[in-house]
């Protein structure tokens, strides 16, 4: 055995850097944009899902282990009505008003679950031992997975982007796959930037819910001490409300934009989803808004540039280790505010 | 525990939605034990703190040393073996979470790892990945690959516990539930080397093998996970009574003060880790080596979900109460599995429960008559004019009959009597669960009569439910009820069946 088999039969690893960098040779810089494009759409759909996680951590120092499948009924509901409009392929609405009602159905729809999980799992359990509602909203999940699995099966469900609001009879193809721009010869299509502007309009509104209006100015006081806020006459439970709804539903809508570009909703979906955008809150600083939309994009770029150069089914993986990383270097998140521990 | 001289604690004005919160511990431990002292449960809980441990075990293990006698094959192995199986990780998880208070939901991991590694240690396998065929043959004996899988576990379990042991509760369950993820990716996806086999999975693994003798029939395992059990259980049981387990409880009670005590946190959370890890370790051996192989898809999420909702159920912390759990978990999840074919006695099981429920939370009995004898009535009722208006919608039969050309007969041709089971149900069932999700959420909203009321027609809504839709997909009904009890008594009863009442100390 010669000295090059060792090294292929017991380092797999420098093997795979190698590959690595001949990957990124290969695809050169048209590659680099495409993972680039890619990655912030994939990193807008988790910045979405991880805002919700956020904002009720922030609020209840709850991780909400339902978020990912608030999420994936919103997705389901969002299908629901577009197969119900006549489907993905002869609907009987023009593509935008029917995109708009999609949107509004799961977000509503998804707005309307986060609540009524938030009065009937969580709020009995305010003032339980910690362990209480995380082991509760573990139940939730399993529960909402299952119970979508019983009632509509385990089968995947198909948007079919490509062909949405075109002719498939003829062969024309929808106009959401159409592209809108070119990067260096990559495009970029109405799909990608409905979803990235969309996710930024929603963070917008967001931003100036929380830092202009009474109830953000609620929500801000009860994250900061709920005990103090509800002293001050704040409707301590009404804000918990509000709060699980906006999450809920901007976890909707994220089910809807992942329909629309990537065009698949199943049961199971909101399982990883919700573990990436939690790995995105903690990164950017559980708790800090513009960290969730930070984190979010670091997530969704690391995501799609491992898939791209390392392979997908070690994309997870990488995820993984960039949150265990970022928790070893900085516990707190890159935006987060350094925790006090009040004794 | 001398519970008639208690003396008397006043009722507070407010007690029925006070917090319990900065109560004084002493006080609310009073209260429920003066709860335990009441009636036919006070009388048995009573009986079960004042039995010394050792003969509570002895009991057990005695009893269930009868049951290969009257047990068959088939079922010693998913009654009997999973049940002790069941228990012996429920008791490795109830180290971690029930002692310690941290929540690690990538316990399933450190199963797998054992299974993995000791299919790996016993058994021939080859894989050709790329250019290179790698190939594996390890047959060690089971006194020499036991302990190392054990040890190699406990190391894992310190490897996990080191970049963790800074988290929060909630970071460790997310940094936990990722590996647990990462651990299934590795075997089935990643494969590194060929260790693992891909999704193929490690098959044709040897029976256990002690110094040349080995474990062959199902009873040989079922005596020898006894043993297993009975191990874990009085080394669980004099670790807990240790030094180690009290600082434990201190820990998870209040980490900041346990700190404050010169407790080490940070030794305390690496061991109740590895000893977790090293326990699930040796499940997963004698797991792997009672199905001959280890597979990716043993080790999913619905698998730490059956085991959280074991030690949830039976109480967290408590050792009786982890084998209870183990039992009342396995059993249903086992007359639930589609392979078994046994429906009506799920539906028995089923029915009986919840009169066991009813019996033990309603009260006046004069309410409970009325309650039960009500939803039978609204049953026959509603049976009764549906029927006249279409006859269609009673022509269905019960699940286990369906297709099969059969009829029903015993308890369930009298349920087709009763539930409304449409002949071609369609979407009548997923609408019937829909209804009952929407009728239980409403029922624990309401009080004293209106709450009885609506009992009556969420409870035939339960029967409509599980006749129509649950007992055809018994694999999702299983996980969908563990699911549900784990929000069930987090709401209701934290501390489980058997588990102490805490109150969080402000």
């Amino acid at each position: 055995m010669g000295r090059t088999d060792l090294l292929t039969s017991f380092l797999p690893l420098h093997l795979l850097l190698f590959d690595i960098i001949d990957t990124v040779r290969a695809l050169g810089w048209s590659g680099a944009i495409d993972l680039l494009r890619n990655g912030i759409t994939l990193g807008s759909l988790y910045a979405l899902i991880a805002l919700g996680y956020s904002m009720v951590y922030g609020i209840l120092k709850l991780l909400n282990f339902a978020h990912g499948d608030v999420y994936m009924v919103g997705s389901f509901i969002g299908y629901g009505v577009l197969t119900a409009l006549g489907g993905p392929l002869s609907p009987k609405l023009a593509l935008t008003p029917l995109i708009l009602l999609i949107f509004l159905a799961a977000m509503l729809g998804s707005g309307t679950l986060g609540v009524v999980i938030e009065r009937f799992a969580y709020r009995p359990l305010r003032n339980a031992p910690r362990i209480a509602p995380l082991i509760s909203a573990l139940g939730v999940s399993f529960f909402l997975q299952n119970s979508v699995l019983l009632l509509f099966g385990a089968q995947h469900r198909l948007w079919d982007p490509f062909d949405l609001g075109g002719n498939p009879a003829r062969g024309v193809p929808g106009p959401l796959t159409s592209p809108v721009f070119t990067v260096k010869g990559v495009p970029v299509t109405v799909a990608q930037v409905l979803v990235v502007s969309t996710a930024v309009a929603l963070m917008v509104a967001l931003t100036v819910l929380v830092a202009r209006t009474r109830i953000g100015k609620a929500m801000r006081a009860t994250a900061y001490d709920r005990e103090a806020a509800a002293m001050m006459g704040i409707d301590v439970d009404r804000v918990i409300s509000s709060t699980f709804f906006i999450g809920s539903v901007l976890a909707g809508g994220a089910g809807v934009m992942f329909g629309l570009y990537i065009g698949d909703t199943y049961h199971f979906m909101g399982f990883l989803a919700g573990l990436k955008a939690f790995t995105a809150a903690v990164v950017g600083g559980i708790g800090s808004i513009p960290g969730a939309m930070l984190g979010g994009l670091v997530v969704g770029l690391a995501e799609a540039y491992a898939t791209g150069y390392v392979g997908g089914k070690w994309s997870d993986l990488v995820v993984f280790s960039l949150l265990v990383v970022v928790l070893l270097v900085r516990p707190t998140g890159l935006l987060g505010a350094r925790a006090i521990h009040k004794v | 525990m001398d519970g008639p001289d208690l003396p008397v604690i006043p009722e507070r004005p407010d007690a029925v939605d006070r917090p319990r919160i900065g109560v004084d511990e002493w006080v609310a431990q009073a209260e429920g034990r003066r709860e335990a002292y009441r009636g036919v449960s006070g009388f048995i809980r009573r009986g079960w703190t004042e039995t010394p441990s050792a003969l509570k075990l002895a009991v057990f293990v005695g009893f269930a040393a009868t049951v290969p006698f009257y047990l068959n094959q088939a079922d010693l192995f998913s009654f009997g073996i999973f049940t002790l199986l069941y228990a012996v990780l429920a008791l490795g998880l109830n180290i971690v979470v029930g002692y310690a208070g941290l929540l690690d939901l990538g316990y399933v991991a450190f199963y797998g790892f054992g299974a993995y590694l000791y299919s790996f240690l016993s058994s021939t396998h080859s894989e050709r990945i790329g250019t290179h065929t790698y190939h594996y043959s390890f047959h060690w004996p089971a006194e020499a690959s036991i302990p190392t899988v054990v040890v190699a576990s406990a190391l894992l379990g310190l490897v996990l516990g080191i970049p963790s042991r800074r988290l929060l509760g909630d970071y460790l369950a997310i940094v936990t539930l990722f590996f647990g993820q990462a651990f299934v990716v590795f075997v089935n996806v990643a494969d590194p080397l060929g260790l693992t086999n891909g999704p193929n999975g490690l098959a044709n693994v040897d029976p256990l093998n002690f110094f040349g003798y080995q474990l062959t029939t199902r009873k040989q395992y079922f005596y020898f996970l006894l043993l297993v059990f009975s191990l874990v259980v009085v080394g669980l049981h004099l670790l807990n009574q240790s030094r180690t387990g009290r600082a434990w409880r201190a820990l998870r009670e209040d980490p900041l003060a346990a700190e404050a005590m010169s407790i080490p946190v940070n030794r305390l959370k690496l061991m109740a880790f590895a000893f977790g890890a090293a326990t699930a370790g040796l499940g997963g051996t004698i797991f792997a080596a009672v199905q001959t192989g280890a597979f990716p898809g043993n080790f999913d999420v619905s698998l730490l979900i059956t085991i959280y909702a074991i030690v949830i159920l039976g109480g967290m912390g408590s050792i009786g109460g982890v084998v209870l759990g183990a039992l009342m978990i396995n059993v249903p999840f086992e007359l639930l599995d589609p392979a078994s074919d046994r429906l009506g006695q799920a539906r028995v099981l089923l029915y009986a429960t919840i009169i066991a429920i009813l019996v033990a939370k309603v009260r006046p009995w004069a309410r409970l008559g009325a309650l039960l004898g009500g939803v039978l009535a609204f049953g026959f009722a509603v049976h009764a004019i549906v029927a006249a208006a279409s006859s269609s919608w009673t022509a269905g039969t019960v699940a286990e009959v369906r297709g099969t050309g059969q009829s029903a007969h015993g308890f369930a041709a009298a349920v087709e009597h009763w539930v409304l089971i449409p002949a071609g149900h369609g979407r009548f069932g997923e609408w019937a669960y829909v209804g009952l999700i929407v009728a239980v959420l409403v029922v624990t909203r309401l009080r004293g009569l209106w709450r009885t009321l609506t009992l009556v027609p969420t409870l035939y809504l339960v029967a409509i439910a599980w006749e129509n839709i649950l007992a055809e997909q018994p694999a999702v009904t299983r996980l969908i009820l563990f699911g549900a009890l784990l929000i069930a008594l987090m709401n209701a009863r934290p501390q489980g069946l058997l588990g102490t009442a805490r109150v969080e100390i402000i």
